[in-house]
């Protein structure tokens, strides 16, 4: 865990959230989610193998997200996910949630401060 | 790169996931844990520190199973899966091997459909030619007990299968202790009258004996008695159910009904079961001894006579055979005049009634078996091209740990699915393919209404299907399986394997040299067939008419009355518009049926029988050569004169002359025969070929002797009356005559028949039906079999260039012409199919040998005809290579070094 201030817990709760994002647009695979999680916090966030993939299971199994196979020429077959229409909707709510939860905090934290 | 699936694998055992669930975990985190190594490496970290990363993400030891148990489940225990080490019973994967064999068959629709279409070629063929030697050779007779039954004939040095005297047949019933019954029986046509149109039937005269021996009972009524089997006795028959329906309207009270037969009423006193049959069409039998006839009473005559015995139980044939040559000494001592020279010998029933076809049907069950080992090789070609494109997913399944005796059983599932298929698509094809071998088949074909598709057929298609499925597959499994995971998964597309193109080369050469002996084969039955057409029987046999014809019952018995009608009857016919000739004679050359007499040279007395010389017998009307014009040789042909009163005359042909009198004119010479007394000698003709174009010249009785109808003592005229041939030479197309002849023999009385209608073209064609139908199904065979070798090595040759591209490409670059390129793929090309044609040439030489017997002027392995396949099958495969090599020439080197 690279920054301490971020801890397991905050990141469980957002980890569903944060796939879902990443996989909206286009279908990625495994690697390529852990290194945008990875690159687009600038390092604060990190999953290891043993806990994405379980995490990437456990969504294919709610249906929200759909891995497959896919064998581009002169590549090894990698399995890559896409969002599911389910999945699109549980992303727009989970997203509309998170928003109201952040302005609540900074509400909060914020106000104190100023 | 380390080997991180075994890490994953140690972090997954204990959860006991679906192998295929388990394999695809370990495979994307392997992936997962190889970018991060690879990725740090590429950033400058060390190995170890790179490794030491990408470990880090596997996390510690129980980690991942924890994290996976709320959405992985574990399976049901011990499954023997693809990609698994477990080894469970054999058939615990089957399920899993035939759906997954299923669905990967189903993926490849276009391979899937030329296999099966190959498969289903080669095995409803052989599904179609085993249901014919199942049912002529293979399914015992339909008698109870049919081992025990014994043909037996009467033989002599000339003849080893004679028909039997009735006085003797007499004497070894009454001897033999070695069998439980004797019966004998003797075809004969009947003039069936007096109820609807007049007909002549088949029909046999049979012992008393006879059914209770063959074990036969009446589909109702009764057989037989001894006393209605007497001299003298009212005449009683017996019916089959096919006449029973066919003329009786199937009457249930039909016993004690009265046929008239030759004008003569007989009391129906059974029919026979549907499924009897004894000889030909015969449909009424009649007690032997109704037979009134002189025949039937001197030891002399042979006139047809056939006896069955049915052995005692525990007895053998050879213990009978002695026992019937003992008896036949007896009596050639007793009655030498008669007898002397006259053995007998036994014969088991069913191979004296198939042994004719018996060779001929075990040459075509060979042949077809080529076919199939063709259509064989060719699918294994096939698997084995596809066998590389689905190399990495072999490798894939060994990297996953299948072992390789788990890859070979889910291939060798995938081929039997397809031969299986095959085999019951080959079953239809079958169907209507016997169908088709029953309608080419020569008509005398015995035991032909016992051919279908039965259990035994079933189980044939069954067995051929599996062997057939592990044949084809068995080498491209093996090759297949024994793919290298970590070569495959590196290398692209192109390949090694050098093992699975040595077994292509293989493949291909096998079926050349198979298509070698196949046309081979049906090379020489061609020659046989096109020789014997341009025999020249001995005369010209085009618009000739040949018919059956029997005289009104109400002259039976008057000798002058039947001469009357005959010579009406031939008075009418021959002033029909059209006809140009008419004559009757009582054989027809070379029909079925034989009449032979004995007779010795000059006029001295009558010497033993077995010093008499035999020779056939023919019995005309002056016409008889105004129809047939056999060439006259010397003297004059039986003309008017000849008749009851005048010296009694015969007309010899060249061969009686030549062997009687060599350089003498044997016209004014005399011989002399039992009946007739001395007789002398008239004329020569030229021989003809009355037994048979191909068997004439080896066969023992060549002399041929004609004699005048009108010289046929009285008391033997009815006898000679029987079973007459009417012959006509027609100005328009023969069979155009047939209903207007028909109306002048009918006669004014209406009820002289005519019948076994043939044109004498049709005869000789007869003659030639089992080579012929030999010839065409061989030869159906070979072309399916050049077909299919020019295909394989052409698919073979094809996938070769693909392969090569990148090696033509290089020698393009480096220089090499486009008739260098052409001359390599060609060379490699006719390496194979010369390497089959040797082979193939050596197994011809071998092989053809055992069809010997079928061949006629042409020795088994005739120089000519064995270059003309070579050249044949070498130009086929030529132009089967050159459409590959023309396209390896268009290989264009940038593109071919580009592609990998």
């Amino acid at each position: 865990m690279e920054n301490p201030a971020i801890d397991r817990e905050w990141k469980k709760g957002s980890a569903e959230l944060l796939i879902l994002s990443l996989v909206e647009a286009i279908p990625r695979h495994g690697y390529e989610i852990s290194k945008l999680i990875e690159q687009r916090s600038r390092g604060a966030l990190r999953f290891h193998a043993a806990s994405l993939y379980p995490l990437l299971y456990r969504l294919e199994k709610r249906d929200w997200i759909r891995g497959l196979w896919v064998e581009k020429s002169g590549q090894r077959r990698r399995r890559y996910y896409q969002l599911t229409p389910q999945g699109r909707k549980v992303l727009a709510s989970q997203r509309q949630g998170w928003q109201t939860f952040v302005e609540a905090i900074n509400l909060i934290t914020g106000a104190e401060n100023a | 790169m380390p080997d991180f699936k075994k890490q994953i694998r140690q972090r997954l055992a204990k959860m006991n996931l679906s192998a295929p669930r388990e394999a695809e975990i370990i495979e994307e985190l392997a992936q997962h844990a190889e970018d991060r190594y690879r990725e740090m490496r590429a950033d400058g970290a060390s190995d170890a520190e790179a490794r030491r990363a990408a470990m880090e993400e596997l996390g510690a030891k129980e980690f991942l199973a924890g994290e996976l148990h709320a959405t992985e489940h574990a399976v049901a225990a011990n499954p023997a899966v693809l990609g698994s080490r477990a080894r469970g019973p054999f058939f615990a994967g089957l399920g899993q091997d035939l759906r997954y064999g299923f669905r990967t068959l189903r993926k490849s629709p276009g391979f899937t459909a030329v296999a099966m279409i190959a498969l289903a070629l080669g095995i409803g063929a052989n599904t179609a030619i085993f249901s014919v030697v199942n049912g002529v050779l293979l399914q015992p007779l339909s008698y109870p007990e049919p081992g025990r039954l014994l043909n037996i004939y009467e033989s002599t040095q000339a003849f080893r299968y004679n028909s039997v005297a009735y006085p003797d047949y007499l004497d070894w019933r009454s001897g033999a202790s070695s069998f439980a019954g004797m019966g004998a029986y003797r075809s004969d046509f009947f003039n069936f009258t007096g109820m609807g149109e007049p007909e002549q039937l088949s029909g046999e005269y049979v012992t008393a004996s006879l059914l209770p021996v063959l074990g036969v009972h009446p589909r109702f009524g009764r057989t037989f008695s001894s006393t209605e089997d007497r001299e003298g006795a009212a005449c009683t028959a017996m019916v089959t159910t096919g006449f029973w329906k066919r003329r009786l309207a199937a009457d249930p009270g039909v016993l004690g009904k009265n046929l008239t037969l030759n004008g003569m009423p007989c009391t129906v006193i059974g029919v026979l079961p549907a499924d009897f049959r004894l000889s030909g069409s015969a449909e009424v039998y009649l007690p032997m001894e109704t037979y009134n006839s002189v025949e039937l009473r001197t030891r002399e005559s042979h006139p047809g006579l056939r006896v069955i015995g049915r052995l005692k139980p525990g007895v053998k044939p050879e213990a009978a055979q002695a026992e019937v040559a003992a008896i036949a000494g007896r009596l050639a001592l007793q009655y030498p005049k008669t007898n002397a020279g006259y053995s007998a010998r036994v014969v088991a029933m069913k191979d004296d009634i198939v042994g004719g076809v018996r060779s001929t049907l075990l040459l075509l069950l060979g042949a077809v078996g080529f076919v199939l080992i063709i259509a064989c090789a060719n699918v294994a070609n096939l698997l084995l091209a596809r066998s590389t494109a689905r190399k990495r997913e072999f490798a894939i399944r060994a990297a996953l740990g299948a072992d390789r005796g788990r890859v070979v059983r889910q291939l060798l599932t995938e081929s039997l699915l397809l031969s299986l298929g095959g085999g019951l698509i080959g079953l239809l094809l079958a169907g209507w393919g016997t169908r088709l071998v029953l309608a080419a088949a020569p008509a005398n074909l015995p035991r032909a209404d016992g051919i279908g598709i039965d259990p035994y057929v079933l189980l044939f298609t069954l067995a051929v299907s599996v062997a057939t499925g592990i044949l084809f597959g068995l080498a491209p499994a093996l090759l297949g399986a024994n793919t290298n995971p970590q070569e495959s998964l590196k290398e692209g597309t192109r390949g090694s394997g050098g093992g699975k193109y040595r077994a292509e080369g293989i493949f291909v050469a096998l079926e050349m040299g198979l298509a070698v002996v196949l046309l081979a084969g049906a090379g020489l039955m061609i020659q046989s067939v096109w020789r014997l057409w341009k025999v020249d029987p001995g005369f010209n046999p085009h618009h000739i008419l040949t018919a059956q014809v029997a005289l009104s019952p109400t002259v039976a018995g008057s000798a002058p009355r039947i001469r009357q009608a005959f010579d009406q009857m031939l008075e009418r016919v021959a002033a029909t518009p059209g006809v140009e000739a008419a004559a009757i004679s009582s054989q027809v050359p070379l029909g079925e049926g034989d009449s032979e007499n004995s007779y010795w040279p000059g006029t001295g007395p009558q010497p033993p029988q077995d010093q008499l010389n035999s020779a056939l017998f023919y019995i005309v009307t002056p016409g008889y050569r105004s129809v047939l014009p056999l060439p006259l040789l010397a003297g004059r042909f039986i003309d008017r004169r000849d008749i009851v009163g005048s010296p009694p005359v015969i007309v010899i042909d060249q061969v009686m002359a030549k062997h009687l009198f060599p350089g003498q004119d044997p016209v004014g010479k005399q011989i002399s025969m039992s009946e007739i007394g001395p007789i002398t000698i008239v004329g020569v003709v030229g021989h003809v070929k009355q037994w048979g174009l191909d068997s004439d010249d080896t066969s023992k009785i060549r002399d041929q002797i004609y004699f005048s109808i009108g010289q046929v003592p009285d008391q033997f005229l009815p006898e000679a009356m029987a079973g007459l041939t009417m012959m006509l030479r027609t100005t328009p197309e023969p069979l155009s005559m047939v209903s207007a002849v028909a109306a002048q023999v009918a006669g004014p009385t209406r009820d002289q028949p005519v019948y076994d209608v043939l044109t004498m073209e049709q005869i000789i064609s007869r003659s030639l039906a089992q080579r012929r139908f030999t010839m065409l199904v061989l030869l159906i065979f070979a072309g399916t079999a050049l077909l299919l070798a020019a295909v394989g090595i052409y698919g073979v040759m094809s996938y070769a260039v693909t392969r090569q591209s990148h090696e033509i490409g290089i020698r393009a670059a480096l220089g090499a012409s486009r008739w260098e390129i052409l001359r390599m793929v060609l060379r490699r090309g006719m390496k194979l199919a010369g390497l089959g044609l040797v082979g193939g040439l050596a197994a011809a030489f071998a092989l053809t040998r055992l069809m010997a017997g079928l061949l006629y002027g042409v020795r088994p392995a005739d120089p000519a005809t064995l270059s003309l396949v070579v050249l044949l099958l070498g130009a086929v495969a030529l132009l089967a290579c050159y459409i590959p090599a023309r396209r390896a020439t268009a290989v264009d080197p940038a593109t071919a070094l580009r592609a990998d």
